[in-house]
């Protein structure tokens, strides 16, 4: 080491983890630190049997201070696990926590290689000195402190987006609740009876508007669309537009957004099956002829004497354009509506034409209630759909084969063909385009993870919930309206919020405001600014969301990511290569 | 006698194993891989992983840096139409892949010793799959090295 890199050199502490076996049955941990302890810079290097535990995380804390540690290397198992873990003993320690690596041995070397100790062992004392060369070209780093406004915008006033206006009014947050329609309630609000309780989609909306109204904290606005955000987490400007196109605009400031703009119905083409003909209908349809009926069960003038159900219409669908995924509550609603029908009058034919049943969980008695009412079930194969004609004399006939009777031929005749359609996202092109929201291949809005955080996004303080996310029942969509509210006084709560700070900056020496990068960034985190006559990018730290897609879009590379910079990968590399001696 | 060639490193008889780099992305293909890790399975010993937030963020002068300084492969694991940052994310990895393939080819390098694919987050067998069909193509393509122009 020549004396300027021993002025300039960096204080490393190393740990590297047996993992009570997981990791030193198959790399050999001792030989790991013998190769790497002779790095001028590594003041600290050591195995633990458990890296974890509360005994080797108090001997980091004081090693770190003991040794003015200014850097933490721990090689052990997967980032996912441990990393707020060791960046907690960093903070203990007085150690910033963005000087510590996290190197993972476990699940991508000792598990993989459990049948080539050497390989293994090398590989670790490669990725080990990968995390010091790393470390090396770490520098300290505070997350951003941003006051928060204790205020939620509700986009959607369906069942969803009514229970989490009351629930955040509850908690004490102040609510916009923004509607497109004239009134609220979304689909529910045409709901005839719904199951278990029977008790109408409307009367649930308007008990659920009615506990709105009594919330001083909830401000309402009906025909009203959101048309413009600024602003970031906790402190978001939201253009509303009232009263239509063309109409005024007002600003809400809300601390988060909800967004529970529900679904539309799938619309059949004309001629999926039948669709078009007189007497062909979809669910939704339907659902509101029976819901308005009294006996007998008409359709435009005609009695219906006989119905038949087409399943999986638009739904489950195979190859390329078409939806791929389950509507989940189709087959409940569909075997509910039928029951209804049996009920206005028990002699209506009713005949089920399916693919798969899928009353799921408590909807379970409803299917054994519809067959014990009269209802027919008949399967066919996806291959051989059914197929609705016109009758002569009136009245359609479906043709089907059923696979359950050695794919008989059936030609079930009908007053009634009703395709059961499911969910699709709504057509909400210029919302997603404001909020910048996630949709997946099938248009529905994309949470960050479905199980850990299911109703955030990538976009900071933006959350979704209900239908908008996906295919849901009511009661689900009040769950993860509800979701949306706990996840908005988590984050608005405490008045202010951290943000990582693992996020893209650029050179102003190096930029030659070319523009390329402002493009390259759709949270519209770049701008230009000038200061005198030079002009230059500057990237918000509150309106990155830290991806690096603007790094490589920069021809003078001067954008860096942080945590991810050019120096520090470049390094990785190298070190990645070495073969150790 | 011909003079002898001085472009193997490794001792005589060992098979020569492809090091390949994967850059991987920390929410979606990294978890992918773990998993082939928590599910035991195996992949060679030559593949190591840095993980990115998001494989648009890779500059093609890190693959290049790779390939020039020991490594024989790498192989991107991106995160596809699953992205949760950028919607055209994998038009944008496609982009970079095919940038880095055109300077490998000034350089005189094999623009197979570069793959893309999505890996998702329990993408376990495919990825080791892939890892393996890679690690076949690269040994028979021979290191790196030998291809660079000086």
């Amino acid at each position: 080491m020549t004396a300027h890199e021993a002025a300039n050199a960096r204080r490393i502490g190393v740990y590297v983890c047996h993992c009570g076996g997981n990791i030193s049955d198959y790399v050999d941990v001792d030989k790991v630190i013998a190769d790497i302890e002779d790095a001028g810079d590594v003041v600290v290097a050591k195995t633990a049997m458990f890296a974890c535990s509360d005994a080797t995380q108090q001997d980091m804390v004081a090693d770190i201070t003991a040794q003015q540690l200014d850097g933490l290397v721990v090689a052990s198992c997967s980032p996912k696990l441990h990393t707020y873990t060791f960046r907690g003993v960093a903070a203990r320690a007085g150690l910033n926590p963005y000087e510590y690596t996290q190197v993972n041995i476990r699940e991508q070397c000792s598990w993989v290689h459990t049948d080539d100790q050497q390989g293994a062992t090398d590989k670790a004392t490669a990725l080990v000195r990968a995390g010091i060369s790393r470390t090396r070209l770490t520098t300290p780093l505070e997350p951003m402190v941003v006051e928060t406004l204790p205020r939620t915008l509700v986009i959607g006033g369906g069942i969803a987006g009514l229970r989490a206006a009351i629930g955040l009014a509850d908690i004490g947050l102040g609510v916009t609740l923004v509607e497109r329609e004239l009134e609220l309630g979304g689909w529910v609000r045409r709901f005839g009876p719904m199951y278990p309780h029977g008790k109408d989609g409307r009367a649930l909306i308007e008990t659920l508007v009615a506990e709105v109204r009594r919330r001083p904290a909830i401000t309402v606005l009906t025909g009203a669309e959101v048309v413009g955000k600024a602003g970031s987490f906790g402190n978001y400007r939201v253009t509303v537009r009232v009263g239509g196109e063309g109409a005024g605009t007002i600003e809400v400031a809300a601390g988060s957004i909800v967004a529970a703009t529900g679904f539309d119905a799938y619309q059949p083409e004309t001629g999926e099956f039948g669709y078009g003909i007189e007497g062909v209908v979809t669910l939704p349809e339907f659902k509101a002829l029976v819901d308005e009926a009294t006996a007998p069960l008409t359709h435009r003038g005609r009695p219906v004497r006989s119905v038949a159900y087409v399943y999986c219409v638009g739904s489950r669908n195979t190859g390329g354009c078409a939806n791929a995924y389950c509507s989940r509550f189709c087959c409940a609603a569909t075997v509910q509506t039928a029951v209804q029908v049996s009920g206005l009058d028990p002699s209506i034919r009713q005949f089920h034409l399916y693919r798969d049943m899928r009353t799921y969980g408590k909807f379970e008695p409803l299917y054994t209630e519809a067959r014990k009412a009269g209802s027919v079930f008949v399967k066919f194969d996806n291959d051989a759909p059914p197929a609705v004609a016109r009758r002569d004399g009136g009245g359609l006939t479906v043709t089907v084969r059923d696979l359950l009777t050695h794919n008989e031929e059936l030609a079930l005749p009908a007053d009634l063909v009703v395709l059961v359609t499911g969910m699709v996202p709504r057509d909400n092109e210029a919302l997603v385009g404001v909020l910048k929201l996630p949709a997946g291949s099938d248009g529905f809005f994309n949470e960050i993870h479905p199980k850990l955080r299911p109703v955030e996004t990538v976009v900071d303080g933006v959350l979704i919930a209900g239908a908008c996310q996906g295919p849901k029942t009511s009661a689900e969509s009040v769950a993860s309206g509800l979701a949306a509210v706990t996840q908005s006084a988590a984050i608005l709560k405490k008045g202010f919020t951290e943000l990582d700070p693992l996020v893209a900056t650029a050179d102003q020496g190096a930029c030659t405001a070319c523009g390329d990068c402002l493009t390259a960034c759709p949270y519209d985190a770049i701008s230009m600014t000038e200061t005198g006559d030079r002009h230059f990018a500057v990237i918000s730290p509150t309106g990155c969301k830290g991806c690096g897609g603007c790094v490589p879009m920069c021809p003078e590379n001067a954008i860096d990511l942080l945590g991810y910079t050019d120096a520090q990968v470049t390094a990785m590399i190298e070190s990645l290569v070495e073969v150790p001696a | 006698m011909t003079a002898p060639v001085a472009t193997e490193p490794q001792a005589p008889g060992d098979a020569f194993v492809p090091r390949i780099l994967v850059l991987s992305t920390n929410n979606i293909s990294d978890p992918g891989i773990d998993l082939a890790g928590s599910s035991h399975m195996h992949y060679s010993p030559g593949v190591k992983v840095i993980g990115v937030p998001c494989t648009s963020g890779i500059r093609p002068s890190w693959i290049l840096h790779a390939l020039e300084s020991g490594f024989d492969g790498v192989f991107v694991a991106s995160d596809g139409d699953e992205c949760a940052y950028l919607p055209d994310c994998a038009k944008r990895s496609s982009r970079i892949v095919g940038e880095a393939q055109a300077r490998m080819r000034e350089r005189g390098i094999d623009a197979n010793r570069l793959r893309l694919a999505a890996i998702c987050s329990v993408c376990a067998e495919p990825f080791t799959r892939h890892l393996g069909q890679f690690s076949t193509a690269l040994a028979a393509l021979g290191p790196a090295a030998a291809e660079l122009t000086p």
